[in-house]
């Protein structure tokens, strides 16, 4: 009861309840995952049960009744009339368990690898990090689609479609691991001059202990930040392959998917099919990025 | 006319909880070739003054209430660009790490000659000439050749000259010193002193001299203004307020000063402000498994230590450059005694203390504990000795509860486990004088004092034989250092311990130590009574090191405890 | 002195060629072992004949070591085959696409670059003004933006609602030698601007809250404090000591974002139906067309390790602590 006071007293939280942008960003995203995460019981149709779809349905307009169904859509349908609503909140589920998913693959190889360059030293750094460095050449979103095109070359063609999300999960994450590695070495190489990691060493606990239980926890701060932007960023790579076609299959549409099949109607009129799910993914993006930001200044009290 | 003249001046730093006053009404005057002294403990709000007088007050710090005057006209609340017409042109400022108060980038001809041309209306070749001048004049050799080199060129005390230098560019009336030799090894520190009072003579410059350090005070200040918590306690010629102080607080802050001159059973400690919590040594000695102690026989032999870190790296192993710490050392420490190591930075003194504290392998030679090769002994060796850390703030894991911290050691050991650790573990922190409540807390919510209460009681889970202290009151205020040197005595006497004690500050250790071993580059220089040792060195470096001492002769002699 | 900086130079070359090396295995393992060509390129109804025959055509079905020892040579010689899905030389349709991603990729570069260290500058010096929280807020939503989508947005104001600039291709191009420039007819570089702002916005926005950062950070030290003190001007504080301080570590960051700019040129090139190697690339992985996707990957890690050695070198020529001249 004490530390839940002390929690919400804490500088930190104090900052995020006076900081209406984190505040507001905090709900947009709030409201978001809850609607992705509740979708089968929020959307009004099922977009992926062809049972449910009129074709007559194709192509009405957002709030206004169908020409010849007369149904109401309220974000409109696209060209087979799956209601772009529920396309949208399943699109988002697909959308941020591939950046949740990514972004903890990445987050447990760069945290161990920095853990384990920061405080080893010597080959084992000098390996690791030559290894982070020549990756860090290769932008993360062309090191994604590398990964994704040599994994889809050894995926049998017939399980593709299935395996695309996992791959996707992979690509992404693989690629950006290395933000964490570096911010993590670079956070253990001071914490490891500290004399409390002296001190550990000094009574005998292995390197694995000192690591986990003291090193660990005291390079949480600059992880949370680097993992709140890089959410952001694996939701848009995940958006931006599956844009180009080398990501989520049109049998699972995520919001980059539905995008582009958005992009083929926006010239002929139909622009809602496009518009919403781009808004929403700006809006997710948005706001992940706005709470990284605060985040990251609140953190550092150096930058008041 | 009084030169520089600050009245009633009040500094306010408003936070989102309080608004923290970190200067409270504080007078001060400088007249022209004098330097007055602005001492007091950490948090005392002198540097706060030597900001605002700069008008470099950080965010979102500003001056509440009084004025500062220059030669008769007020300056507080001058505009920015009137202020940065004053800054450099009237008054200096000399900041405390000259490592990192040079611009990395550029030459210190290109800072020189640009601050000269800032302030004075003079030809490129003429700015030149000056800034030759003036490197000649802080005591650069070959100021031609040097001019044209980076900072990072320079040593530590050239730095610092060339520093004083650029402050000196345009002739200002007063220049703010902030703890210009903190940074600085003692025998720097003497001849940077030094420069500074010739050049407040000579060039009839106010000095505002900002420092923690007495000594300091005592050698090279013509006046003094003493403050605590923000409020100045006593004023007046350094000679008188020394030596007679009338404030409660100078008078214990004085009295804390460790001696050169004579050895105290105890340090009489700082009783103003009410800081004082008691050190439960009996109780503690109580409930201990005293080792036996024979001061004959040696606890640890050490033969021809020594460590070498690599500079340079190279896949070629005869490429490899080395930097060798520790070079062939050989000791013993008796069982029972305080053994104390002193050397300035670089010296290898603490290197020393690591590799027997198991932190660094050596190189070469050994380290016998109780007559066996430490190395071969592992967990029961480490056990049996402990360390006090220098720095109180990152000795202490800060995500982890105090208990936590304190448990540690007996509990990786399993010396003890449940409740008869918690049960120690409260024990001990009511025995150093916390309180058990405080078990429950994180670290950063204690003070550097207390935290090095932390420390101790967590060396003492494991019930040690062998303690090391790496400098471990160098970053405490004056008063606090008395409390934590009285406890590390009050616990060698009464549990038997034999101790290991590394500082850089002579008098401290002739407090501390039975005997002593002077260290430079790595070498031993001289091992000796520490009696013996401060009565006749024998060694030329020991002798300057002596002689670079502040004299506190002058400070109101100490009562006897 | 010339000495070590000689050294340091040999070593950042050696260590250039070895990524080199490195990246060549990797393109090399998928040429090798990365699914079977055949099968792609074929599809359901093949016979065994067919398959033998496509082997033969494309080298599979020599020994593991003679398809190494090709394969290097090829690199050397720049020729990486023959593309499973055009069934031309990639070197060819290489050479006859780089012209356009190169010059899209500098015009936005340069773009990038000069807007972002001037409006991260400005936002910095001025960092509660109500100018930089305006810039700052509009750069996260640059940043949240996916490029394509940013593109999308051009094309639809500027070519579909306005009818100003094209939608898609490069305009009409002018032949010189084996190079083709766009820049040099009217429609050309009509067709170059939104492509440009599209792949530039983003790297824009980065290297703006970079320099930012790092010139906050910079202005906390202790050498500007000293600076301020000895009463050197606002301007000179800012743009002379300040900001040559910043650009140290921006100038590393900056090199890696050009590297960027040509890996996310394929994004760009893609919505803008760009006739570059970007679009050339996506097309080989939807295809699974290993030779080019290798010869690609060669191709950018050639200039991404030259951009790199050169970004090296221009570290040296500002920080005198690496020229390593010790006291």
């Amino acid at each position: 009861m004490i530390r839940m006071q002390v929690w919400w007293q804490s500088d930190v939280m104090w900052s995020f309840r006076h900081s209406p942008v984190a505040l507001g960003s905090f709900i947009v995203v709030a409201v978001l995952l809850l609607g992705a995460v509740f979708a089968p019981l929020i959307a009004p149709h099922d977009p992926f049960n062809p049972a449910t779809l009129n074709l007559m349905n194709g192509f009405t307009a957002p709030g206004a009744p169908n020409a010849f169904t007369g149904e109401t859509f309220i974000l409109g349908t696209d060209d087979q009339g799956r209601d772009v609503f529920s396309t949208i909140l399943y699109g988002m589920r697909i959308s941020l368990f591939v950046g949740f998913a990514a972004v903890a693959l990445g987050m447990l190889i760069g945290i161990t690898a920095g853990l384990v360059a920061g405080y080893r030293g010597g080959w084992t750094e000098t390996i690791i990090m030559r290894v982070a460095d020549v990756q860090l050449t290769f932008p993360a979103i062309l090191v994604a689609m590398l990964i994704f095109g040599i994994a889809k070359g050894f995926t049998p063609v017939e399980y593709r479609n299935e395996m695309a999300i996992w791959v996707l999960i992979i690509a992404i994450g693989l690629s950006d691991w290395v933000q964490f590695a570096r911010v993590v070495r670079g956070a253990t190489l001071v914490e490891k001059q500290k004399e409390y990691v002296q001190a550990a060493q000094l009574i005998g606990r292995s390197g694995f202990a000192i690591m986990l239980r003291h090193i660990l926890p005291n390079v949480m701060s600059p992880v949370l930040v680097i993992a709140t932007i890089s959410l952001a960023l694996a939701i848009i790579a995940e958006a931006t392959l599956s844009f180009l076609g080398v990501g989520a299959p049109p049998t699972q549409p995520s919001l980059g998917t539905l995008i582009r099949i958005g992009q083929g109607f926006l010239f002929s009129g139909e622009w809602w099919i496009l518009f919403f799910p781009a808004c929403t993914l700006l809006a997710l993006a948005l706001s992940v990025n706005l709470l990284g930001d605060w985040l990251r200044d609140a953190l550092n009290p150096k930058l008041r | 006319m009084t030169l520089l003249d600050i009245q009633a001046l009040s500094v306010a730093f408003p936070t989102r909880r309080q608004t923290f006053v970190a200067v409270d009404n504080a007078d001060l005057n400088v007249e022209p070739g004098e330097i007055h002294g602005l001492v007091g403990e950490s948090g005392a709000g002198k540097s706060t003054i030597g900001a605002a007088v700069m008008g470099l007050l950080e965010r979102p710090g500003r001056i509440t209430d009084g004025t500062i005057s220059l030669q008769g006209d007020a300056i507080s609340g001058l505009d920015r660009a009137a202020m940065q017409a004053l800054r450099g042109q009237r008054i200096s400022m000399i900041f405390q790490d000259p490592l990192t108060s040079l611009n990395p980038l550029f030459t210190v001809r290109e800072q020189l000659t640009e601050t000269i041309s800032t302030h004075l209306d003079v030809t490129d070749a003429e700015a030149n000439q000056r800034a030759i001048d003036l490197l000649t004049r802080v005591g650069i050799p070959e100021p031609e050749l040097r001019i044209d080199q980076y900072p990072h060129q320079f040593s530590g005390g050239m730095r610092q000259r060339v520093v004083i230098a650029l402050a000196l560019c345009s002739e200002p009336e007063v220049i703010i010193a902030d703890e210009p030799t903190t940074a600085l090894d003692v025998s720097i520190q003497a001849q940077i002193l030094d420069l500074i009072k010739e050049l407040a003579r000579e060039r009839q410059v106010g000095v505002i001299l900002i420092t923690h350090d007495m000594g300091v005070i005592a050698d090279t200040t013509d006046r003094v203004t003493v403050m605590y918590q923000g409020e100045v306690v006593e004023s007046g010629p350094t000679a008188q307020v020394m030596g007679d102080p009338k404030h409660e607080y100078t008078q214990s802050l004085i009295a804390a000063v460790p001696r050169p001159t004579v050895k105290m059973h105890r340090f009489p400690q700082v009783s103003y402000g009410g800081r004082e919590t008691a050190f439960a040594i009996e109780d503690l000695a109580r409930n201990w498994d005293k080792p036996q102690v024979d001061r004959a026989k040696p606890l640890y032999q050490i033969e021809g230590l020594t460590k070498r870190f690599l500079k340079k790296g190279s896949l070629i192993p005869s490429q490899r450059q080395f930097m060798t710490a520790v070079d062939r050392v050989s000791f013993d420490v008796m069982q029972g005694e305080v053994f104390g190591i002193v050397g300035e930075s670089g010296s290898g003194k603490s290197t020393i203390a690591r590799m027997i504290a198991g932190l660094y392998r050596s190189d070469g030679g050994s380290i016998r504990f109780d007559g066996q090769e430490t190395h071969t002994l592992g967990d029961d060796y480490r056990r049996q000795i402990q360390m006090i850390f220098q720095d109180p703030y990152s000795s202490l894991n800060p995500r982890m509860r105090v208990d936590q911290i304190i448990a540690e050691p007996a509990k990786h050991h399993g010396i003890l486990a449940g409740q008869a650790l918690k049960d120690r573990v409260d024990e001990l922190l009511d025995r150093v004088g916390l309180g058990k409540e405080a078990g429950l807390k994180f670290a950063h919510e204690f003070s550097g004092g207390q935290r090095q209460r932390i420390s101790i009681a967590r060396a003492l889970a494991t019930q040690p034989r062998f303690l090391i202290c790496d400098e471990p009151t160098s970053a405490l205020d004056v008063s606090i250092q008395a409390q934590i040197l009285n406890i590390l005595k009050d616990l060698q006497e009464h549990l038997n311990l034999t101790m290991l004690f590394i500082s850089h500050d002579l008098p401290v250790v002739r407090q501390m130590c039975d005997r002593v071993m002077v260290m430079r580059n790595g070498q031993l220089v001289e091992l000796q009574e520490t009696e013996a040792l401060f009565a006749k060195p024998q060694q030329p470096y020991t002798q300057e090191l002596l002689s670079l001492m502040p004299r506190l002769d002058a400070l109101k002699a100490a009562p006897s405890v | 002195m010339g000495g070590r900086l000689l050294n340091y130079i040999i070593r950042r070359v050696f260590q250039s060629v070895l990524v080199l090396l490195v990246v060549g295995l990797v393109a090399f393992s998928m040429f090798r072992f990365v699914g079977d060509p055949v099968d792609n390129m074929l599809g359901q109804e093949r016979t065994d004949a067919d398959i033998e025959r496509l082997r033969a055509v494309l080298g599979l079905d020599q020994p593991f070591p003679v398809q190494y020892w090709k394969f290097l040579q090829g690199a050397i010689d720049g020729n990486f085959g023959v593309s499973y899905r055009q069934g031309r030389p990639v070197s060819e349709i290489i050479v006859e696409r780089l012209p356009a991603t190169l010059e899209l990729a500098m015009v936005s570069g340069f773009l990038a670059i000069m807007v972002g260290i001037i409006l991260g500058v400005y936002t910095a010096i001025r960092r509660d003004g109500w100018g930089s929280n305006v810039i700052m807020t509009v750069s996260l939503i640059g940043v949240s933006l996916p490029t394509f989508l940013i593109g999308i947005l051009l094309i639809y104001l500027f070519s579909v609602e306005l009818d100003l600039l094209p939608s898609f291709g490069r305009g009409e191009v002018t032949h010189l030698g084996w190079w083709s420039t766009g820049l040099l007819t009217a429609s050309g570089l009509k067709a170059i601007i939104l492509p440009a702002i599209t792949l530039g916005l983003y790297q824009m926005t980065l290297i703006m809250r970079l320099v930012r950062a790092e010139m906050l950070e910079v202005l906390r030290q202790d050498y500007v404090r000293f600076a301020r003190a000895r009463g050197l001007s606002e301007r000179v504080v800012n743009f002379r000591h300040a900001l040559k301080n910043t650009l140290v570590p921006v100038i590393t960051v900056t090199g890696l974002q050009l590297g960027s700019i040509i890996a996310f040129a394929i994004i760009t090139e893609t919505v803008f139906q760009w006739p570059g190697v970007g679009l050339l690339f996506i097309n080989a992985i939807q295809f699974v067309d290993i030779p080019v996707m290798a010869a690609y990957l060669m191709l950018i890690s050639v200039m991404f390790v030259g951009i790199n050695l050169a970004v090296d070198l221009l570290y040296v020529a500002i920080d005198p602590r690496l020229r390593g001249e010790a006291s």
